[in-house]
């Protein structure tokens, strides 16, 4: 996982924080109750213990048994108004039933506090989630070009899961660990206080030698990541070049140097377990040091009988309670720092401003009458794309774009959705400007398919009907017989059942084509934009597809990019584009007679007949 | 050229029993390192022992030194103390020299696995790689490897520490008094199987979570991949609808299946709660009075009693913690030992390895030279789902001829090249290298003479010249630099800041496309094979690279027996030899003009291909 700089050093987004925490406050703060009361109940249970051995069975103890106890006179007075001492130990069992009860409250409180922190944290997990998603759907087309996927999902699923994770396990543990400590405290500085202070003297260096462990571990940890990295780069690459490793035989080569890799990996995760088995030694040592140092002490007190031996066995066994959890407090640390990078890596993406309507947001009914006037557009970091380009389309009419790589096409089109919005001049849809009619609305009039289509990971019928799910299938069924793929899905295992995409069946580039045209067809649009949505079908069938395009459509305004002369010609209007700059307009006929790009590739079928007879030529001598 | 492929994404595997055929294979790569394991395990015992020593000191401070009084008390305390504070730091060792020896038991069977998995991998034919996904031998080596050493090394001490503690409490339990032992001991058979129940249902729980969590993650992929179609298709707000169904879903799972984890521990806390609940009463009223328990109890034994049987509930959690973990790991470890254990479709001999070494070691003094005559004689050649792509195919090629071959996808084209190759073998019949079986020698022999060169050429990451010398790497830099003469990638290099020292990148992604093919040719002439493969895969490339590599080919090509899988115009007309295969067979043979001449399935090919390449070269030239 690469973090950079700025990520590390951003600062934590407060409000972002209380905008996630919507509907999750009620249960954490439930949670942090039932936390409170687990707490108490823990350190009520060794007291029945203890209450039973030294206070109700006391008499019973063997000679030179110095134990004993002494009760809140309020606990005096109630055990006194039903008997007595002695009605206990007669009826001993009601000990062991409070016992049972009481780790049951114990237990019912864990219970809580699982449940209720967990609901909080997942409904944490679930704003964080949609808050990400429908912000990355909201965002600028410009936006994913400079993006990688992989980082932006591991931004949306292990990010969010590692902050889900600080919620639910740490956050808690944070607040049991203090609740457990202020109780501990409260209970023990009420017994006695010289044994508490003797009880605590070695938090200072535990929580000190914390710290020290969690700024090497962090260390040592992110040297193993790298070396970790490294490694699987190596064997990523070892696989994804099997056939050069093999074509050249150089398999030992590639064993030695994975063999050198995998040393590194081993010797930096064993130096990390190495600091771990350091830690978990001195812990456990100062760890048990307090809990003798407790016992001792405790001893010496009662022997000058300052303490009863009930209150020694409170004593040792809280201070166990109160080392353990303070030894949490490494791990505590390390994840809160991953936590609070994780939600930089969340605001980092969340701060980028999503699309927004710069104009008056209309909504008017859209015929398909066109006009460019003097449009430049460039994107933000380089130069113009396209300059000064002007031209009309009325309704109904077809207009064909040719140009060479780089000339500008795709974001002409692309333009008209708005999709990116132009720098100079103005695109006009029947008179308005698209700046001022509303983007989902302008969308919904355009139909574009791409050139490289994308398909949703579900069935085929399903993906045709995208943009009209109440659709029946027989309009589904026409569309595709228009994009000439109906045939080709009936033979289908499935049909139209069959899944695509990633969990699917892979199509080929031209029958998702086909069906991206299919879908269009669904959309019922004015305006039809086909950019170079062709070229992976072969030349007879985007002549049928343009036919039966042209029949169904009469109406619908439409541009299509393509290089095909036999697409080209048949428009009404053709665009040349070089250079981002409209260079030449007209019929076919017209550009036939002109020289330029549109004679020159028209003129390549007679250069293919001349080579023919040359080499048939060449062939006969 | 439609072809419709099916990527059979599996859903993980898990298989509901532990299968201990799988994780024996595994705890041999642990025995393989039994020293460190059994000190391990023997410190492990000592802490163990020493854990269940501290309750008898503290009943020993009870009953001897305050009992003893102010005075004599107070002497033994200080031996006591020193005693003490011994066990700690024989303590604080054990566990730090258990931890750091587990660490190393981890370290070492990872490595070795890892190992054992890569050399395999150097080992296994293509039709491995054909039906295995890089992906999935990724999560194979780095989260599957990594995941199994970790349980392994510590669930084998673990295993040994739990079971010690819960003997060693049961022995102190019984030694105390076996009567009450026994009667407290109730409450343990249910434990058992609540543990398992539960650690069972936690972990179909969490399955649904990750398959949840899967389809999550899938619709944000969609999200960033599909975002330009989502827009042009005003779907935003039905996508973010079915999110919310989705992230919903996810919420709901995890909240159940965390439930289910808040039940367990407080059910097996209440339950032992009833043994210490049993414990205290019965051995309550013996102290009182005589019980069926014995004559009398003293407190000390009564409280000591209690902490034994309080110690016992940690141990059993976690015993049913390691099973459910190695059931949750059974994919995993399935996986790993299938890849180990994996068999390679084409091997050598033993009489070929002995001959002439195996990939890693191999026997160069004994190696006949190449000439390159290459022969198909009766070859047929099936693929492992049975689908026929050769049958009783003959082809005779001469010593330095260029053999184009053409023809649909899927025809069989780039079969017949990977036989040649011997990256398959065929099903029946043979290859005749200069006249022999090439069966009869060993896979390096025949492959690191190759000149193996895909369209879509990988580099790995280094510098340019050792992506050159990657074939020979003791090749000098004057001949690293004769090489990318030969074939006109000096220009390209010479003009880049670092020159032969620039960094490609991973897979070359700092160069262009026809700046790696350059390489990759100038590789396979520092390589100087005997026979040359040239396998195009698609026809896109764009018209700089194709004049870029156009003279680089025939540099290749000279004095080279060649085949060529082609699209590009100018490499096919130049061959000896063009072969249109079409269903496996030769359809069509002979030179450029013949072939013209028959106005068959290469005319069309031909005409076709001739107006689309001028088309897209006049619209690349800018």
């Amino acid at each position: 996982m690469k973090k950079t700089e700025k990520t590390k050093n951003r600062k934590i987004n407060k409000k972002l924080i209380g905008e996630f925490m919507m509907g999750a406050k009620k249960h954490l703060v439930l949670g942090v109750i039932a936390i409170i009361i687990a707490a108490i109940s823990v350190y009520i249970i060794p007291l029945i213990t203890s209450f039973t051995v030294d206070y109700v069975l006391i008499e019973y103890a063997e000679i030179g048994y110095t134990g004993g106890m002494t009760v809140a006179p309020w606990l005096e007075r109630i055990i006194d108004s039903f008997g007595g001492r002695a009605f206990l130990t007669e009826h001993l069992y009601i000990m062991g039933i409070l016992l049972v009860l009481m780790t049951g409250v114990n237990a019912f409180a864990a219970y809580m506090r699982r449940t209720q922190i967990s609901r909080g944290a997942e409904k944490m997990c679930y704003n964080m989630r949609m808050r990400m998603y429908s912000h990355l759907v909201d965002m600028p087309y410009d936006y994913f070009k400079h993006v990688s996927s992989g980082d932006i999902v591991q931004r949306c699923s292990s990010d969010i899961g590692t902050i889900g994770r600080f919620v639910s396990n740490q956050l808690l543990e944070i607040v049991r660990t203090a609740c457990m400590i202020i109780i501990a405290a409260v209970f023990m500085f009420s017994m006695n206080v010289k044994l508490s202070l003797y009880s605590v003297i070695i938090m200072p260096p535990l929580v000190i030698i914390s710290f020290v462990y969690f700024r090497y571990a962090k260390k040592y940890f992110t040297a193993a990541d790298e070396a970790e990295g490294v490694l699987s780069d190596d064997i990523q690459e070892n696989v994804s070049g099997m056939r050069v490793v093999r074509a050249f035989g150089q398999q030992k080569r590639e064993l030695d140097s994975f063999t050198e890799k995998n040393r590194d990996f081993s010797k930096k995760t064993y130096k990390l377990t190495q600091l771990m088995a350091l830690f978990w030694g001195i812990t456990d040592s100062i760890g048990y040091t307090q809990i003798a140092i407790t016992l001792c002490a405790s001893i010496v007190l009662v022997i000058k009988k300052e303490i009863t031996v009930g209150e020694l066995m409170v004593f040792t066994s809280y201070s166990s309670l109160l080392v353990w959890p303070a030894r949490q407090l490494g791990r505590i640390l390390a994840d809160l720092g991953k936590a609070s990078v994780s939600l930089g890596r969340l605001d980092e993406v969340l701060s980028v401003p999503a699309e927004s309507e710069p104009g008056l947001a209309l909504t008017p009914e859209i015929k398909g009458n066109i006009e460019f006037r003097h449009v430049s557009f460039g994107y933000e970091d380089g130069q113009d794309v396209l300059r000064d380009i002007s031209f009309t389309a009325h309704k109904g009419e077809t207009v064909a774009i040719l140009g060479s790589t780089g000339s500008g096409k795709s974001s002409l089109v692309q333009l008209l959705q708005r999709l990116y919005t132009c720098r100079e001049g103005e695109i006009l849809i029947d008179g308005v400007n698209v700046n001022d009619i509303e983007r989902h609305h302008l969308r919904r009039n355009v139909g574009i398919v791409l050139q490289e289509p994308f398909l949703y990971s579900r069935t085929i019928m399903e993906n045709i009907k995208i943009t009209n799910p109440g659709a029946s299938d027989d309009e589904a069924y026409g569309a595709a017989a228009v994009a000439a793929i109906h045939e080709a899905i009936k033979e289908f295992e499935n049909g139209y059942e069959t899944v695509v995409g990633e969990r699917g069946v892979t199509l080929s580039g031209g029958q998702k084509q086909r069906v991206a045209i299919a879908r269009m067809l669904m959309q019922k649009a004015p305006i039809i934009v086909l950019d170079d949505s062709m070229s992976a079908v072969d030349t007879e069938t985007d002549a049928a597809i343009r036919d039966a395009l042209a029949a169904r459509g009469q109406d619908c305004t439409t541009f299509i990019i393509s290089h095909r002369i036999t697409t080209l010609c048949r428009a009404d209007k053709i665009l040349v584009l070089e250079n981002g700059m409209l260079v030449q307009e007209g019929t076919h006929e017209q550009l036939l007679a002109e020289d330029g790009l549109y004679k020159r590739i028209a003129d390549i079928q007679n250069l293919l007949e001349a080579e023919l007879e040359t080499t048939s030529e060449g062939g006969n001598n | 050229m439609e072809e419709l492929k099916t990527t059979a994404l599996k859903e993980e595997e898990f298989t509901k029993r532990i299968d201990m055929n799988v994780w024996k294979k595994l705890f041999a790569y642990a025995w393989k390192h039994k020293r460190v394991l059994i000190s391990s395990c023997a410190i492990m015992a000592i802490v163990g022992l020493i854990d269940l020593i501290y309750p008898q000191l503290t009943r020993y401070a009870i009953d001897n030194i305050i009992a003893d009084g102010s005075e004599a008390g107070l002497a033994k305390l200080p031996m006591f103390a020193v005693f003490y504070f011994l066990m700690i730091i024989i303590q604080g060792f054990g566990v730090w020299f258990f931890v750091s020896h587990n660490g190393k038991l981890e370290m070492l069977i990872s490595y070795d696995i890892r190992q054992d998995a890569f050399k395999k991998l150097q080992q296994l034919s293509f039709s491995y790689y054909d039906k295995t996904a890089v992906g999935n031998i990724m999560s194979r080596m780095v989260s599957d490897i990594p995941r199994l050493s970790e349980m392994i090394s510590w669930a084998v001490t673990d295993l040994l520490w739990s079971s010690v503690f819960i003997i060693g409490c049961l022995i102190m339990l019984l030694v105390t008094n076996w009567k009450l032992a026994l009667v407290v001991l109730v409450v343990f058979p249910p434990i058992a199987v609540i543990c398992v129940y539960f650690q069972r249902k936690i972990l179909k729980e969490h399955r649904v979570v990750r398959k949840q969590n899967s389809i999550i993650t899938g619709a944000f992929n969609e999200a960033i991949t599909g975002a330009v179609t989502t827009k042009t298709l005003v779907r935003e707000e039905r996508n973010n609808m079915e999110f919310e169904a989705e992230a919903g879903r996810m919420k709901k799972a995890s909240i159940r299946a965390a439930m289910f984890s808040a039940m367990f521990t407080p059910i097996v806390m209440t339950l032992g709660s009833i043994g210490t609940a049993i414990a205290l009463y019965a051995g309550g009223r013996t102290v009182i009075a005589p019980t069926i328990f014995g004559a009398s109890m003293t407190i000390g034994v009564l409280s000591t009693f209690i902490s034994y049987t309080n110690s016992l509930f940690d141990p059993i959690q976690q015993l049913a913690g390691i099973l459910a973990e190695m059931q949750s790991a059974q994919a995993s470890a399935e996986r790993v030992i299938s890849l180990i254990e994996a068999k390679s479709d084409i091997t050598d001999t033993d009489e070929v390895i002995e001959k002439y070494g195996d990939c890693f070691e191999p026997k160069r003094e004994n190696w006949e030279s190449i000439t390159g005559e290459v022969e198909f004689r009766n070859v047929s050649f099936s693929y492992k789902d049975g689908e026929k792509v050769l049958t009783d195919f003959n082809l005779h090629v001469r010593c330095g001829e260029t053999i184009a071959l053409v023809g649909e996808t899927g025809a069989g084209k780039s079969t017949i090249v990977n036989l040649v190759c011997r990256f398959y073998e065929p099903t029946e019949g043979e290859v005749l290298i200069d006249g022999v079986d090439y069966r009869e020698r060993s896979q390096l022999w025949l492959q690191s003479r190759l000149g193996y060169v895909l369209q879509s050429p990988h580099l790995f990451s280094g510098s340019i010249a050792d992506n050159i010398r990657y074939a020979r790497p003791e090749a000098s830099d004057d001949e690293v630099r004769e090489a990318a003469r030969l074939v006109h990638a000096d220009t390209f290099i010479d003009k880049l800041e670092k020159g032969y020292a620039t960094e490609v990148g991973e897979g070359g992604v700092r160069l262009s496309t026809g700046q790696k093919q350059l390489i990759s040719f100038a590789r396979v002439i520092l390589a100087d094979p005997r026979i040359f493969v040239l396998d195009e895969a698609t026809s896109s490339i764009d018209t700089e690279t194709e004049m870029l590599i156009q003279d680089a080919i025939k540099t290749v090509l000279e004095n080279r027996t060649s085949f060529i899988v082609a699209h590009r115009l100018s490499t096919i007309r130049s061959a000896d030899r063009i072969l249109v295969i079409r269903g496996g067979k030769i359809t069509e043979a002979g030179t450029h003009s013949e072939l013209l001449a028959l106005k068959g399935y290469y005319y069309n090919l031909y005409t076709t291909q001739f107006t689309e390449s001028n088309t897209h070269r006049l619209l690349d030239n800018k």
